[in-house]
Parts: C-alpha cells; structure tokens; sequence
C-alpha cells in the first residue's frame, strides 16, 4: 500500500507562513465544530477514535484529557512536546516546518477540552531555525480568535527533557530531571496543576478526528492501533524521509519499497531506546501491538558491525541519562564499558552475563523511560546477533574476528 | 502575555538570555543570578551545567555543532569532523586563537534526512562533504 496522507495532508500543499492557505484547506473548521460541541463530547470522540500517542509510550489520548477534564482546579495547562530528540527522528521538524496550523489547531481544541487557557509547546533548542515561523504561525492562529493563550519554550540541549515529568521540569526553569510518579500530570503537571502532555503528532491528529468523526478515523489501522504513523526514515536506504503509513504496515513496504533499502542486516527502530530487528522480520507490522515507538526507523545494511552500533546507543545514552538514579546512571555507564571492549575485541565470556543482569535490574528499578528501556538494544542484539558478541571474546590474548 | 510566560523568576530563562547575551556564563554572572533569583549558587550553577546550550565556559562567536549520532556516523560524520579539525586547527572542545570558531560534537539534531548533518549557531548545513565545508566556514565572520 503506498502513503496514506492524513496526518501531513497540508504538508506541501499550504503555505506555512501564510494562515489564508490554511483557511482555505478546512483550517479552523475542527476548532468551530470542536466549540459547538461540550468539551466532554469532543474527548468522547476521541476516545471512540482509539487515538494513542504518537511520542513512543501509546498512552490512549482521550483518556489522559478525561483525567486532566475531571482534575480539580480551574488553572490547567497544555502542552506540546516538539523536543523530539530521539535518534534518527525528524518527523515533528518536518510537520513543525510545513505545517504548524494543524497544530496549533490541535492545541486549540485540547486546551478547550480540558479546560485550559494557558499552552506551551516545548521547542528543543536545535529546532531555534523554526522558532520565528512557528511564532509567526501562533500570532495569525491567535488573530482568528483563539481562547488558549500559547507560548513557545524553548528547550536547552537535553535528551531526558522530552520525558514528560523532565520537560515540566525544565518549563519550570530547573534541571530536567524526571520526577517521581505518581502523581501523573494529569492530576499534577507543570506547577502542580493538571497537564495534559502530546507530542507534535498526536496533536496534528486532533482535527482530522473533530471534523470527519471518530468512525472515519478508527476505520484506518489494527485492532489496537488506529489511524496513520509518520516515520523518519534514515541510515542505509536510497530516500531517507518522512513517510507517513496506515498502522499495521509492514515494515518491508516503509523500508525496502518507499525507501529503497538493500542488503539489509538489521532495523532499529524507535531510536536509542528502541528494538533492534534483523532482516528475518521484515514482514513484521509496524504497530503499538509489535513494534512502534516514536517512529525512528534507523537501517543497517550487511557492512554494518553489530556492536558498533550498540555501542554508540549505549554511549548516547550514557551521555544522556540525567543521573538523578543509579541503576540508569550507573548502568548505562557500566553497559557502554563493556560494550567498548567487546567494540575492540576484548570482551570476556563473563561480560554477557553481566549485561543480561544490568539489563534485567535497569528495566525494573530505573526511574524513567530512559533508564528503563536503555537496556533494550543490548538485550534484542544478544538475541538476534549473539554470534557477533561472541566473534568478539578474547582468546588467549589473541583478538579473533 | 499572561503571568507565567513573562514570570522573571525563571532560572533557565536567566540562564539563556545571559548566554545569548555574554557568549557564555561566567562566574559573576551565575552568582548575580543567584543573588537576585535568592537561590543557592549551586542550584544556579547545577542548571548551568546540565543543559548543553549552556556554557560556563567562553566560546568562539560561531559555534559548530557537528551531529555525531549514529545516522549521521553511518554518512562519515567522522570526515567531516576531520576536515573541519584540519582546516581550524582545534579538536572538539576547542576555540580557535582568534575566537572565530568552537568546535563541538553532539547528539541528533534531528536532520538525519540530510546526514551528515551539523549546525553552525542556529543554522542547520546537511548532505555535508569535507569540500562544502570550506565555503560553509567562510560565511561565518
Ligand atoms: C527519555 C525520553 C525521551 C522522550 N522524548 C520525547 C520527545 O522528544 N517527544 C515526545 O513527544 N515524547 C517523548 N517522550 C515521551 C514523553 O514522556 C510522553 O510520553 C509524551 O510526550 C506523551 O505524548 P503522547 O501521549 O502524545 O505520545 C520521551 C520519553 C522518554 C522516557
Ligand atoms: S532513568 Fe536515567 S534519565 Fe531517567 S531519571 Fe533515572 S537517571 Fe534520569
Ligand atoms: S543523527 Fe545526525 S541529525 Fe540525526
């Protein structure tokens, strides 16, 4: 099946800087329709949509607005993640580039949904070439007559602050560090007032499900995982890019027919934190049921060396970890190391073992999605490519490989 | 504006606008920060660090950020870095003597579609050889 173009419907074809070429394509119709209806209606709607987040947790949507909507308090707030600073993805940077009008549509009708009047859209520091069109695209949004009040932050340099709880923390003005949960922004966010937190994606998604209804939307996808995914597509293929595809695609059709892979060893996909496949499972369909994330689709063709590759994940994310716990700072740490002497030919049979345990201690007891899942590109490569691992054990003082 | 967005207690908000302002953070500038927020100068200087837009240190007027991640590492982000270590005479961490330039290796900046990829300041250059390198350099003052 080829692209299927509900989410990026405006990219290229509107104007980005001009809101008139937004108007004229249905823009601002959802937000219209969104006022006449009761803000319980418009999240029963997407809540029938089956609309999950695009950010890489798959959270269902509607249900994080009910729990923000039944909050008490009147000060609520919204908030866009366009931190986006998961390897190898770029896909809100494209959105935010060609359309930022479905978006802040987007915001529009959460913040009516749940009752906020105050939103942010978290801007990561390497995306400041955006800020003035996105700021532009704010203030002709706000001319048309917009309730919620929308602010633009920018971030500083850090990985960890597209965590939820890290990124409130950073707004905040203090390290983003993530915080302990519960409680859940939707009871307690940024300031201690209920949040609602999407990514960029997400938010696009809102006024495709206002306008033709949540039965046209759920129509598209699985069973669990409805409507379209935009991916970043990159590493070894012929067109490295933005595809957006119908949920249940195979990843196949992204990788090898749209962008023109060959020879492929191994896919990684969701970025640092995400799965490692070989080629054996190309067929799988890309979905919150298998394989997803936040949609970094990362290849590696047959030159490719394993372990390199792991290495430099687990260095990131080293590098990354905002060390407020130990079983992610150490761990990483400790993960890398080893993977530097397996990355030289020095590893020792033993070192296996201790990666298997770190892995299984990080995924329980770290305090994040970071530390958690940091673990994961080592445990599917000893998995799929657990031959590599032992090319590279030291014999006798001899390297073999 | 409402009353959080102009809200001058904001430490990272200090932060940054003294750093768009100085180049970089220096030390009488965390402490009069510090000073005026009625904050410790380690909860000043732990924000200060953290943050990889923020330098304690002074850096040249333009600063290179060259994406060393790993679709841009599979493009040969490693040559680039070469030529640009060549024609500047600085590693990664280093300012040039005349403090035109600083060179930095970083993490994703999220233009992977045009690995390898790096920015200059806030400009993004991508699809980058060692040959386009020289004349990206010379637009910068
Ligand atoms: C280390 C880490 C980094 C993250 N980075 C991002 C990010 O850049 N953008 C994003 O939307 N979500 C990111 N997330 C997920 C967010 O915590 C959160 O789940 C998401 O913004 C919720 O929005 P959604 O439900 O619309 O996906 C990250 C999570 C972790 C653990
Ligand atoms: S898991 Fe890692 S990134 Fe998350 S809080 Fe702990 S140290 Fe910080
Ligand atoms: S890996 Fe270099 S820009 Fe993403």
């Amino acid at each position: 099946m080829p692209e299927k173009r509900i989410v990026l419907k405006n990219c290229g074809v509107i104007d980005p800087k001009n809101i008139a070429t937004y108007l004229a394509a249905d823009g601002l119709k959802a937000w219209q329709k969104a006022r006449q209806m009761a803000p319980e209606k418009v999240i029963e709607e997407v809540k029938a949509a089956g609309l999950r987040g695009r950010g890489g947790a798959g959270f269902p949507c509607g249900l994080k607005w009910e729990l923000a909507r039944k909050s008490p308090g009147d000060e609520k707030y919204v908030i866009c993640n366009a931190d986006e600073g998961e390897i190898g993805t770029f896909k809100d940077r494209y959105i935010l580039e060609n359309d930022p009008f479905t978006l802040i549509e987007g915001i529009a009708i959460a913040a009516y949904a749940v009752g906020a009047k105050q939103a942010f859209i978290y801007l990561r520091a390497e995306y400041h070439h955006l800020l003035d069109l996105l700021t532009s695209a704010v203030s002709q949004s706000h001319e048309q007559g917009l309730e919620v009040n929308i602010e633009i932050r920018e971030g500083a340099g850090a990985y960890v602050c597209g965590e939820e709880s890290a990124l409130m923390e950073s707004i905040e003005g203090g390290r983003g560090e993530a915080r302990y949960k519960p409680p859940f922004p939707p009871n307690r966010g940024l300031w201690q007032k209920p949040t609602i937190i999407n990514n960029v994606e997400t938010l696009m998604n809102i006024p495709r499900i206002i306008l033709n209804g949540a039965g046209w939307f759920s129509q598209t996808g699985t069973e669990k995982s409805k409507g379209t995914k935009v991916f970043s597509v990159s590493g070894d293929v012929a067109r490295p890019g933005v595809y957006e595809l119908i949920l249940g695609s195979p990843l196949r059709e992204l990788v090898i027919d749209l962008a023109g892979a060959e020879k492929v060893k191994m896919v990684q996909i969701g970025g640092a934190t995400g799965r490692i496949v070989p080629y054996t499972m190309i067929d799988t369909p890309l979905s919150f049921e298998t394989i997803l994330g936040a949609g970094s689709i990362i290849v590696y063709d047959e030159s490719r060396d394993t372990i390199d590759i792991v290495y430099r994940t687990l260095e990131f994310l080293a590098e990354e970890s905002c060390g407020k716990c130990s079983p992610c700072r150490e761990g990483t740490e400790a993960m890398a190391e080893i993977l530097a002497r397996f990355d030289r030919g020095e590893g020792r049979e033993k070192d296996i073992k201790v990666l298997e345990e770190l892995a299984r201690a990080m995924s329980i007891s770290a305090l994040c999605g970071l530390g958690q899942a940091a673990p994961t590109p080592v445990t599917d490569s000893l998995q799929y490519f657990r031959e590599d691992y032992a090319k590279r054990i030291k014999q006798g003082g001899k390297v073999r490989c | 504006m409402s009353k959080v967005a102009t809200n001058p207690e904001n430490l990272l908000a200090r932060l940054k606008q003294a750093q768009d302002r100085l180049g970089y953070l220096p030390e009488e500038c965390l402490a009069e920060v510090a000073r005026s927020l009625n904050m410790p100068l380690s909860e000043v200087y732990g924000v200060a660090t953290f943050y990889s837009f923020l330098s304690t240190r002074p850096l040249g007027r333009n600063v290179i950020r060259v994406c060393k991640s790993l679709p841009c590492y599979l493009k040969n982000s490693r040559m680039i870095v070469e030529s640009i270590e060549d024609k500047l005479g600085i590693r990664p961490g280093g300012t040039t003597p005349d403090g035109r330039f600083s060179l930095a290796l970083v993490n994703c900046i999220g233009a992977c579609d045009i690995a390898p990829a790096m920015l200059i300041n806030h400009d993004v250059h991508g699809d980058l050889t060692p040959r386009k390198i020289s004349r990206i350099l010379q637009s910068y003052e």
